[in-house]
């Protein structure tokens, strides 16, 4: 059997997402002159690579627009398919140095712009409003004191009824939606006393404006403010929402829209035909190039290569895979060409498995926010009767004055600084978060975390760099010396995607190799000055000067050998070394009471040396997702409050299920998506300051929460007994609302952790430039 | 002090205006990339790949 193969050239290699089939996923069709797509670029990594790439499009002709996004490595494109196909746009980008992919046209991307403009609408119209309002009002009360004349005061109420008008039915509508929604579901969200406080407090101002008397207070000024910082609130935790959707958009990346067929052609050779995804049946046989992502699952009939699957198993090191063995989906071919005939696709493959674990886990969360929402709704419930109570009383003794008091009752209580002190607290404390490198995705996550009482840690690129090392150079012949070596070796591996290459082309040399070839699982061999050397395992680099290798492998370390054909001449321990901040870290987090665990799906020996280091004494290695998930639910049934690092995908379905979940920032995006917050600086040492962080935040929730009601019940007797009258209620409200956010601003300031500016947060220039 | 009867209005025309205009800036999309253009000074004008890369 033939196993030629006729190449794909790059060029034809994106023309594939030519084809109306393939294009209708990801393209969307304005005019027969007019597309448009949006595309995940890959190897964007600063602001100047979108630059370049939308510098070097601008000349195509038959190009109509394109925007690269740097913060969201979307490419925005429109261009006139009659005159340029999208190959050739592609083409151009992958020419630059960058990697585009489609991304599907129904993705969240759309709607996501859509939330993301309609609630930036909203917040000005209500900040604009509202210091409209605030003019009038504040005119209104000075003018009360200087006595101003009735007409005045009365055209203010007129003005501020038409300015509030709107900001009550636009920029609040989505409160009374959420409201409606909550009730149509029998339950009392938190939304239920926010609508019905502007409800109330508006319908009761608008009442009054027509037919109540000038010296009875209307709420215009309380009811704009109160939407405008709510409206805020909401807006600010969209943003953090967003952000991590679009972290979670790229995993729909990591299976990629085409696979290269293999279809047996005239000549008994293998023919190469680019098809769309969904088109891909079991049984049939595919091509993955090295660098590309595994399409589906399946056995490998014929090449050999590493494969990177630490997308499922977390494990440090590639596999080597050869003809007969299993490939996993989502894995990614590192080395060497490989056919494989597919056993599993969609839903059925390893990856969907894991998505769907992931979702079961989540469904499991422990809902804090739901008692804090059932508190809410019995105080709403309760306010409501005691006011309906107050109303009757006071129609029985003294009718004149039942709708004033009532309204005094209505608005004194008004849930302002209860709903707030919780939120307040949060957002301040989710902005002094941000600033110090730990981004917070669920609002109730600080909350949760300042009650953790137990630290699961992943090992790999939690704990460690996740990244191989040169850890030592032992030299194996006198006459060798270290500089030569490692320059030496880093010319062989040169272009090697695998993580040793990486690690030991990490200072490349001058030198430069000839004539390199890869012979996967084993080595590299080349000619560096005329000098034929190999660099691998121990007995292919023995085998080309005949001389033994005698070596005991240390545990954890992996060993890589460098010789020439007289001599084998160095040996490269490498090591997946720990990050840097990692011990102290460890250290200062069980000093604030956290125990920490190991929970790893890498081997014994590498997991065993990590936790001594540490000084760990809990930890479990090998283990699957699903043994992850049970490690951590067995010490949630001791009644612990768990908090998960992890950084890979299979940590994610864990991390759905902890407590309080935390993912590094580079991390995978899947475990990002299910995390409650991301260490976006990467190191162990911002949960440090988060957990400080956290319990300052809880501390003062509670002190909010407290004054809260210490207001309301000493209040709520004062205005039943008609003693406040509706603009002493107004101002006690505000007040206390004030009180609430001003204690928790104290949240923004204080003790920020030092950071260094680091070299890859700085501005830096794409080589392509 | 009637004359704040034609200002105010006047005021109240100018806030359309501004959120006439604010709204068209965010449908025409000006808010949406908020930090790319942010850096666009820095990037020289000629700004293009080197040849054959």
């Amino acid at each position: 059997m033939s196993e030629q193969v006729h190449s794909l050239t790059a060029k034809e290699r994106f023309e594939a997402f030519d084809r109306p089939a393939v294009q209708r996923g990801f393209v969307h069709e304005v005019d027969a002159h007019n597309n448009e797509v949006t595309l995940m670029v890959d190897g964007i990594h600063c602001a100047s690579c979108s630059l370049t790439i939308e510098k070097g499009l601008s000349g195509i002709d038959g190009l109509k627009e394109i925007h690269v996004n740097a913060s969201t490595h979307h490419a925005n494109l429109s261009w006139d398919p009659a005159r340029v196909p999208l190959s050739r746009l592609m083409q151009t980008i992958a020419d630059l140095g960058f990697n585009p992919h489609p991304l599907r046209a129904d993705t969240r991307t759309a709607l996501n712009i859509g939330e993301y403009r309609a609630a930036l609408k909203r917040l000005v119209v209500a900040g604009l409003g509202m210091m409209q309002v605030m003019t009038y009002a504040v005119a209104g009360y000075a003018g009360a004191f200087e006595g101003m004349t009735t007409q005045y005061q009365q055209f203010f109420r007129l003005l501020s009824l038409l300015v509030a008008t709107p900001i009550v039915l636009y920029a609040a509508a989505p409160f009374f939606r959420a409201a409606i929604t909550d009730l149509s579901q029998r339950r009392v969200g938190m939304d239920v006393p926010v609508a019905l406080a502007i409800g109330i407090a508006y319908i009761a101002s608008v009442a009054i404006s027509f037919f109540g008397d000038l010296r009875t207070e209307v709420y215009f000024d309380s009811v704009v403010m109160f939407t405008f910082f709510l409206s805020f609130g909401r807006f600010a935790e969209m943003l953090a929402r967003h952000r991590t959707m679009a972290a979670s958009e790229a995993l729909s990346e990591s299976i990629p829209a085409t696979a290269t067929r293999l279809v047996r052609g005239a000549n008994d050779e293998w023919q190469e035909q680019e098809i769309a995804l969904p088109q891909v049946q079991p049984g049939e046989r595919l091509l993955v190039r090295p660098g590309e992502t595994v399409p589906a699952d399946g056995n490998i009939v014929w090449g050999e290569s590493a494969t990177d699957e630490s997308l499922l198993t977390g494990e440090s090191q590639p596999n080597t895979r050869r003809s007969g063995d299993q490939v996993i989906g989502g894995s990614i071919n590192l080395t060497g060409p490989i056919h494989f005939e597919v056993s599993h696709v969609g839903p059925d493959t390893v990856l969907s498995g894991i998505a769907r674990l992931l979702e079961r886990a989540q469904g499991q969360r422990p809902r804090m926010a739901l008692l804090a929402d059932r508190v809410a709704g019995y105080f709403v419930a309760g306010v409501l009767i005691i006011a309906t109570v107050v109303f009757l009383a006071w129609l029985a003794l003294e009718p004149g004055r039942a709708l004033t008091v009532t309204l005094s009752v209505l608005v004194v209580t008004c849930p302002c600084a209860l709903s707030l002190a919780t939120p307040a607290a949060l957002t301040a404390a989710t902005g002094f978060l941000a600033r110090n490198g730990l981004l917070v995705t669920r609002g109730s996550a600080v909350e949760t975390l300042a009650k953790a009482d137990t630290l699961l840690l992943d090992k790999t690129g939690t704990l460690t760099r996740g990244k191989l090392k040169v850890v030592a150079v032992r030299l194996l012949d006198s006459r060798q010396n270290e500089q030569q070596c490692r320059a030496v070796a880093a010319a062989l591996e040169t272009g090697s995607a695998h993580p040793v290459a990486v690690a030991l082309n990490e200072a490349p040399g001058d030198l430069v190799a000839d004539a390199i070839s890869v012979i996967a699982g084993r080595g590299i061999e080349g000619v560096v000055d005329g000098r034929h050397f190999r660099i691998g395992r121990a007995d292919f680099v023995a085998e080309l000067s005949g001389r033994k290798l005698d070596m005991a492998p240390q545990p954890g370390v992996t060993t890589v050998f460098l010789g020439d054909k007289h001599t084998p001449m160095a040996a490269f321990d490498l090591e997946d070394a720990l990050r840097p901040e990692t011990s102290a870290a460890i250290r200062q987090l069980r000093f604030a009471g956290l125990a920490p665990a190991i929970l790893s799906g890498d081997t014994i020996a590498p997991v065993q040396r990590v936790a001594d280091e540490l000084g760990i004494t809990d930890f479990h290695a090998s283990l699957l997702p699903q043994d992850k998930l049970r490690e951590m639910q067995a010490r949630r049934a001791q009644g612990r409050t768990i908090a998960m690092v992890g950084d890979g995908i299979n940590d994610a379905p864990v991390l759905a299920g902890a407590d309080v979940s935390i993912a590094m920032g580079s991390g995978s995006t899947l475990a990002q998506a299910s995390a409650d917050l991301i260490l976006l600086g990467g190191g162990l040492d911002r949960l440090v300051v988060g957990v400080r962080q956290s319990r300052k935040t809880r501390r003062i929730i509670r002190q909010n929460l407290i004054w809260a009601i210490v207001y309301n019940v000493v209040a709520l007797p004062l205005a039943a007994a008609g003693l406040v009258a509706p603009w002493m209620a107004a101002i006690g409200m505000s007040a206390s609302s004030l009180i609430v956010v001003l204690n928790a601003l104290r949240l923004l300031g204080g003790e920020s952790s030092k950071t260094e500016p680091s070299p890859n947060g700085r501005f830096h220039e794409h080589p392509a430039t | 002090m009637n004359i704040i009867f034609v200002l105010i209005p006047v005021g109240l025309v100018l806030l359309l205006v501004a959120i006439g205009a604010f709204f068209w800036a965010v449908r025409t999309g000006q808010f949406d990339d908020l930090d790319t253009p942010a850096v666009r000074i820095l990037s020289d004008d000629d700004n293009r790949p080197p040849e054959g890369s």
